[in-house]
């Protein structure tokens, strides 16, 4: 009696333990057969998306896309900076890194515009909804702080490799902040101005559109901001499932030990980090000069 | 039932002749608002309650008619829950129990359109930090009201300048609002409340957060466009000055409850409790007072037909150096000095005639009693006589009247002291 009340105590009983392995291990399968109709569909549309955009970034001739970048950026930052950034595009083609870097920006660009049409409404309805907030917020913690090969495996058995599982990996770790960034933004206009738009007898969509987004929009711009740069850090891990860019030149680099291959794409994703983060950056503070008409 | 539906017509008995009507309106803070009421009606006091159930008693009981084109104010200390009063009239803050009636029709009963209408059409409001958009231009500041309406860009564009040049601001169209002064903002913050021509304004100190200049300004302007628009205006103030100055009647709110309505006047000469009292203490009674407040009937009166032993008597009952003389409908004639009647008694003369009549300044009822002190100070032997519209006498105002008026029960006033 004592013996076994001592063992009990010593080592956790092995039939107390929670099976959530073996529940991941269901919930997966059942998704897998059950799913399979709406999975189709959901990897054709973003498939499509993802090649389209790709497909017209590499279509487009260097000094085509060189020009445009150069004209975009001059309106959004000024020449000077426009001009700063261009030239690193010229680098990432002087270093032979054109059609990766491209199948990258296409990638981080289509997952970012995802991450901000779902992000967007998703933070407006927690920033309404106090229950929402509370139930979405952990799940938000919990994307960003999941190592990424933990869900990598499940998103790989329901899509196998390619260019979706990549994505949507990616947009599960980029998503978080313009949701939060969205969620508290809208928190944050001044509670008077709020009123003073009730007092005027606004419907909520009214306020929502006309007071709240657009007082929340720099908070918005750095969720986005954010969202973009954490997209980009995904690129080498989305690679390995097979989303191709410079995330593969980095990634075979290492598997094959030729470390100056490794390093230039590493140097291009660097490259291209600083070229949008320069980009959006801008565009936040730009948007909170414009007061000063 | 017959006396449920008896009080619910008492309730609204009246109402629809007022611009604003509360009725027995509450506002319970908390997590148990129906608890408080309970502890509340059980006559429990509300910091137990605080302390007990953790719900704050904003506002307590508060009951007041406001006429139409009356300006009317609510004045009290930070916290006595003036702002939470204010809301309650439009339900941005939701009542915990009691009525509301906007020109006769219950706010509490309207559903979320009927709301919305109400504040669309009939009430304007202005805050105590503008409470502006700071995204957007003056222009489209103020045509907010009516861009939710679905009014043309140009109409409302049109309408907003037409006000914005009522107020004064002209030319800033298409600045942004941290562009202005602060007096400017709330001159936009007037704007945008008025420019869906509201019969009700409702204002949350709106002047409180500028420099005391500007504010004297504003409330002067406040004056003028009132002159012109004749809005109802309920208006909250912790400044006593400014209550006196806009008001035509003040309510006093004490932590959450009315405790005094009345005119200027009344408030300051009977105030209901200690904390009116302590709130008008150190106003300056001369500039609200007027000749009538501070005279004295107390005074040897004679009529000119009278017979100088007649005379003799009345004065030989004060120790007034003076009487003063009337005719036979009490109209004012002058002074004579007590010491030429005595002459003249002496004398053995029987008639008023032949003594010396002193003129007497006059001044109406309603002279304010800070235009007294000079006018006593040029001739201060001599009373001044109040007297009314046909010259008839009221009473007289000479310095110790005056001071006695000032102050209440005897008390002297701090400035007087030295
Ligand atoms: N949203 C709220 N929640 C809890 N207590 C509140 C809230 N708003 C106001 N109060 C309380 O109600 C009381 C009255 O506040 P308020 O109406 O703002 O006073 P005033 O405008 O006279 O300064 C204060 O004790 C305040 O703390
Ligand atoms: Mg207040």
């Amino acid at each position: 009696m004592r013996e076994t009340l001592v063992s009990f105590l010593m080592e956790y009983p092995d039939d107390w333990q929670l099976p959530l392995a073996g529940w991941v291990d269901a919930i997966t399968d059942w998704l897998i057969a059950e799913g399979g109709m709406v999975w189709d569909a959901l990897s054709y549309v973003i498939l499509f998306v993802v090649v389209r955009t790709e497909r017209f970034l590499l279509w487009l001739p260097w000094s085509a896309m060189l020009v445009i970048f150069f004209v975009v950026a001059a309106f959004v930052v000024g020449p000077k900076l426009a001009a700063a950034l261009s030239g690193g595009f010229l680098f990432i083609a002087s270093l032979g890194m054109w059609d990766p870097s491209m199948a990258t920006l296409a990638m981080v660009l289509v997952a970012t515009a995802m991450a901000v049409m779902i992000g967007i409404p998703v933070g407006i309805l927690m920033s309404k909804y106090e229950v929402l907030n509370r139930l979405i917020r952990p799940v938000l913690d919990l994307m960003q702080t999941l190592p990424s090969f933990v869900y990598l495996i499940p998103v790989v058995m329901i899509f196998s490799i390619g260019r979706i599982p990549a994505l949507l990996a990616t947009l599960i770790y980029a998503a978080p902040p313009v949701i939060r960034l969205t969620n508290l933004g809208i928190r944050q206009t001044a509670s008077d101005v709020v009123e003073a738009g009730r007092s005027m007898g606004s419907t909520s969509m009214q306020l929502l559109l006309k007071i709240q987004l657009p007082l929340a929009l720099p908070s918005i711009m750095a969720g986005i901001n954010q969202t973009v740069m954490m997209a980009l850090g995904m690129v080498v891990i989305a690679s390995m499932i097979g989303a191709g860019g410079l995330g593969v030149e980095v990634f075979r680099g290492i598997g094959r030990l030729e470390v100056g291959r490794g390093f230039v794409g590493g140097i291009c994703i660097v490259v291209l980090a600083v070229i949008i983060d320069r980009l959006t950056q801008q565009a936040i503070e730009g948007q909170g000069e414009s007061h000063n008409g | 039932m017959v006396s449920l539906s008896r009080e619910a017509q008492d309730k609204e008995m009246g109402t629809e002749d007022y611009a604003i009507s509360l009725r027995n309106l509450y506002k319970v803070f908390g997590p148990d608002p129906d608890q408080a009421m309970q502890l509340l009606s059980e006559g429990e006091g509300k910091d137990e309650i605080l302390e007990s159930t953790g719900n704050t008693v904003g506002v307590h009981d508060a009951s007041f008619d406001v006429e139409p084109q009356e300006i009317f104010i609510v004045m009290g200390l930070s916290g006595s829950g003036k702002s939470t009063l204010l809301r309650c009239v439009i339900r941005l803050i939701e009542p915990t129990h009691g009525s509301i009636f906007l020109d006769g029709e219950d706010v509490t009963e309207m559903d979320d359109g009927q709301l919305r209408q109400l504040r669309r059409e009939k009430t304007g409001m202005v805050f105590q930090q503008f409470a502006l958009f700071p995204h957007r231009k003056v222009i489209d500041n103020v045509a907010y009201g009516l861009e939710i309406q679905g009014v043309s860009r140009k109409e409302r564009h049109r309408n907003s300048a037409e006000i914005l040049d009522t107020v004064g601001l002209s030319g800033w169209e298409d600045y942004y609002p941290e562009n202005l002064s602060g007096g400017m903002q709330q001159r936009v913050g007037l704007a945008r409340a008025l420019v869906h021509d509201p019969s009700i304004m409702l204002l949350d100190e709106p002047f409180s957060a500028l420099d005391p200049l500007i504010r004297r300004d504003m409330q002067q302007e406040l004056l003028d466009l009132q002159k012109r628009l004749n809005k109802t205006m309920l208006f909250i103030t912790h400044d006593l000055d400014e209550a006196l100055r806009l008001g035509d009647r003040i309510a006093i709110m004490n932590d959450g409850e009315i405790v005094q309505i009345g005119t200027a006047k009344e408030i300051i000469t009977e105030p209901a409790d200690d904390y009116v009292a302590n709130f008008v203490q150190d106003i300056d009674r001369a500039k609200i007072l007027t000749a009538v407040d501070v005279a004295t009937a107390e005074v040897p009166v004679l009529r000119q037909d009278h017979s100088v032993s007649g005379a003799w008597q009345e004065i030989s009952e004060t120790d007034a150096f003076y009487v003063v003389l009337t005719d036979e409908h009490r109209r004012l004639i002058g002074m004579v000095y007590s010491h030429d009647i005595r002459a003249q008694l002496e004398n053995g003369s029987v008639s008023l005639d032949p003594l010396p009549i002193h003129e007497m300044e006059r001044v109406s009822l309603e002279r304010p009693v800070e235009d007294l002190f000079p006018l006593l100070s040029t001739n201060s032997s001599h009373p001044l006589a109040v007297v009314d519209r046909d010259g008839r006498l009221e009473g007289v105002v000479d310095a110790s009247s005056l001071v006695s008026g000032l102050t209440k029960d005897g008390e002297v006033p701090r400035g007087a002291s030295q």
